[in-house]
């Protein structure tokens, strides 16, 4: 085994043409470590490991809270705090008084669910204002596509992976050594 | 990769590649702001600036200076504020409710109408703000602890359900459409070379790197949300319509309300997305992403929606009748008999019979019809609101409160302001935002493009013969 670490970037200029790369080197027991693309390549998740977000899951949660939130509040509000006949409908009670309190506990619901998953989103994908891009090259946001494969999470050498890549339908690969 | 029948019709024309869609989205970018260009946001600037000198007029001596009177305390800033409203609701239908449908051909457009609901919902926001008079106070609305007691907002209100409505829609809107924003920022960074440009993009693209999860991510966030903005958008119009429905006007308190603003909401909403993007394409070059098979396909959807409303404007004239309630019948027959039975008629031909002409095939597909008649509706809903608002409210249970309503110069000059406002808005974003969703278009392309479609019946043809 060589000393030093490398990182390959396999370009391919397709999607098919990637989906069939990664089919073809999972096979041969290489890791590919991530995929950079200009659009979601539907089918590249299971073949590369990566696991289904929980993203929904978490949306639910942060929804649940403001249906909460929503039903807690107005009740302080119109029924505990300072309850009031209105037109001889008297909030004296959380329960008959609910159906006037779907609209804004169903509003604040979504509020809670949408934005509460936004900013999960966000600092999950470590996408904020200021952050700086990641990407390997900056065509791979406009139609290339490229795998980054590390020596060091794969048993092959440089030597046995670089061959391995260039057996697909490759269009340019860079190797580049980092320190660990 | 996804097949598509070789009988539908492709949604990008010509032979793009993916390089093909960056270019064309992201050139006008680059390049120098057209002429055409300069002179709309010039003018549409200097209207926006009178609007707002009309507004701040309001604001420093007050809402006296609209037309209103004691009888009639609503008429063109509620008209406006339902009006504004409801041409947002065709972008969140089309980026939530057709995302989850899986129609493919909301992607060339899905960018430019949710810009054009966030727009929307922002000028419509300003007439209830107005209408209060003391904008600085406009605070009130929310439940703060206060020094009266504290006494709370009535959470039995429509009025207050409304400022929940609202402003979720808006922040769930503009979320929304940011995150889909965020990757075609990154594709604009990736491509500008002016350093000043670059840091800007570089900043609103939040740095994103397009890695295989962020793009799992990105599509959960996309379905979940359209998921949850899909019911949102129904509720936004209820509610609004609710402002009426729950009062004891006549004419107002109809239980058809509901799916009748929602349905009118999207049907104008849709009309303005064509007035605007019949411009937007020609002027920016996007006949290849926005032709006659999507100028098709939302001329059906004003069709249905249009045609909801023409049944509901019946359904209320009939019931008005058959109610034997005399106060609801007077307003109805008032309606179209009375003082203001010209906006009736306008309302009626507008809404309910120019958009039947869309049965036509050639009408259906012809884009020239289709900017008129876009304009027609546009006009047509706009009186709707001004009918339902107005009539009902200028004759009261008592007649000597009877009253007429005159616009004045000020009612005028806030609306036109408004639209003066909301083009300039949408001319900015034309101009430096991507105007089609490139990350979608892109996913797309294989399935849906000219080419690619000829390509794929060629090589079916050939494992036939």
């Amino acid at each position: 085994m060589e000393s030093t670490k490398k990182v390959f970037h396999v370009m391919y200029d397709d999607d098919d043409k990637l989906m069939a790369a990664a089919q073809a080197l999972v096979a041969k027991g290489i890791r590919i470590k991530d995929v950079y693309s200009p659009f979601p390549v539907h089918g590249i998740d299971p073949v590369i490991g990566i696991k289904r977000t929980r993203l929904a899951i978490a949306s639910f949660m942060y929804a649940m809270t403001g249906t909460s939130l929503a039903l807690l509040g107005m009740w302080y509000f119109m029924i505990q705090d300072w309850p009031m006949n209105i037109g001889g409908k008297p909030s004296f009670s959380l329960i008959e008084n609910l159906p006037a309190f779907v609209p804004v506990t169903f509003e604040f619901t979504v509020l809670c669910g949408a934005h509460g998953m936004a900013i999960t989103y966000l600092l999950r994908n470590g996408t904020l204002p200021g952050m700086p891009a990641s990407n390997p090259d900056p065509r791979t946001t406009d139609d290339k596509f490229v795998m980054e494969i590390l020596t060091d999470e794969n048993d092959m050498d440089a030597a046995g992976l670089e061959s391995a890549v260039k057996e697909t339908d490759v269009m340019e690969v860079s190797i580049k050594e980092y320190a660990a | 990769m996804q097949q598509e029948a070789a009988i539908r019709e492709p949604l990008i024309l010509g032979n793009k590649s993916y390089k093909d869609i960056t270019d064309d989205v992201v050139g006008p970018i680059q390049g120098a702001a057209p002429l055409g260009w300069k002179v709309m946001i010039t003018i549409s600037s200097m209207v926006a600036f009178y609007g707002v000198g009309c507004i701040l007029y309001l604001i420093g001596t007050g809402i006296g200076v609209w037309g209103l009177n004691k009888t009639v305390g609503w008429a063109w800033d509620i008209t406006n504020f339902v009006w504004w409203v409801g041409i947002g609701h065709a972008g969140t239908l089309i980026s939530a409710v057709l995302l989850l449908f899986r129609q493919k051909w909301r992607m060339a457009i899905n960018r430019s109408a949710e810009a054009m609901t966030i727009f929307a919902v922002i000028m419509a926001a300003v007439f209830p703000g107005i209408h209060m008079g003391r904008i600085w106070v406009s605070y009130w609305v929310l439940p703060l602890p206060n020094q009266f007691g504290s006494l709370w907002v009535n959470f039995n209100s429509p009025l207050l359900w409304d400022v929940f409505a609202i402003s979720t829609y808006f922040s769930v809107s503009l979320v929304f459409w940011y995150i889909g924003l965020i990757p075609d920022f990154a594709t604009i960074r990736d491509r500008m070379t002016k350093p000043l440009q670059k840091k800007i993009y570089s900043i609103l693209s939040f740095g994103w790197s397009g890695r295989a999860k962020n793009w799992t991510r990105f599509e959960e966030v996309s379905l979940v949300l359209a998921g949850i903005a899909t019911p949102l958008v129904f509720s936004v119009h209820s509610i609004v319509s609710m402002d009426f429905a729950t009062s004891v006007i006549p004419g107002w308190h109809t239980t058809i309300f509901p799916p009748y603003f929602v349905s009118g909401a999207v049907f104008s909403g849709f009309a303005m997305v064509q007035t605007l993007l019949l411009i937007m394409r020609k002027a920016m070059h996007l006949e290849n992403y926005i032709h006659t098979k999507h100028v098709e396909y939302m001329n059906i959807v004003i069709i249905v929606t249009g045609s909801i409303v023409g049944v509901a404007y019946l359904t209320e004239l009939f019931i008005s009748w058959y109610s034997g309630v005399e106060y609801e019948s007077y307003a109805f027959i008032n309606r179209f008999s009375g003082p203001y039975s010209l906006s009736y008629w306008a309302m009626m031909t507008c809404n309910v019979i120019s958009p039947q002409l869309f049965w036509i095939k050639k009408i259906r597909r012809s884009l020239v019809a289709t900017f008129i008649l876009s304009i027609v509706v546009n006009i047509g809903m706009w009186f709707e609101r001004y009918v339902i608002i107005l009539t009902s409210l200028h004759r009261d249970y008592v007649p000597s409160s009877w009253s007429e309503f005159n616009a004045t110069s000020i009612d005028v000059g806030i609306f036109i302001g408004t639209l003066g406002i909301f083009f300039t808005l949408f001319l900015l974003f034309a101009r430096f935002f991507p105007v089609l969703a490139l990350n979608e278009l892109k996913t797309i392309l294989k399935s849906s493009g000219e080419e690619q479609k000829r390509l794929q019946a060629d090589a079916k043809s050939n494992t036939n013969a």
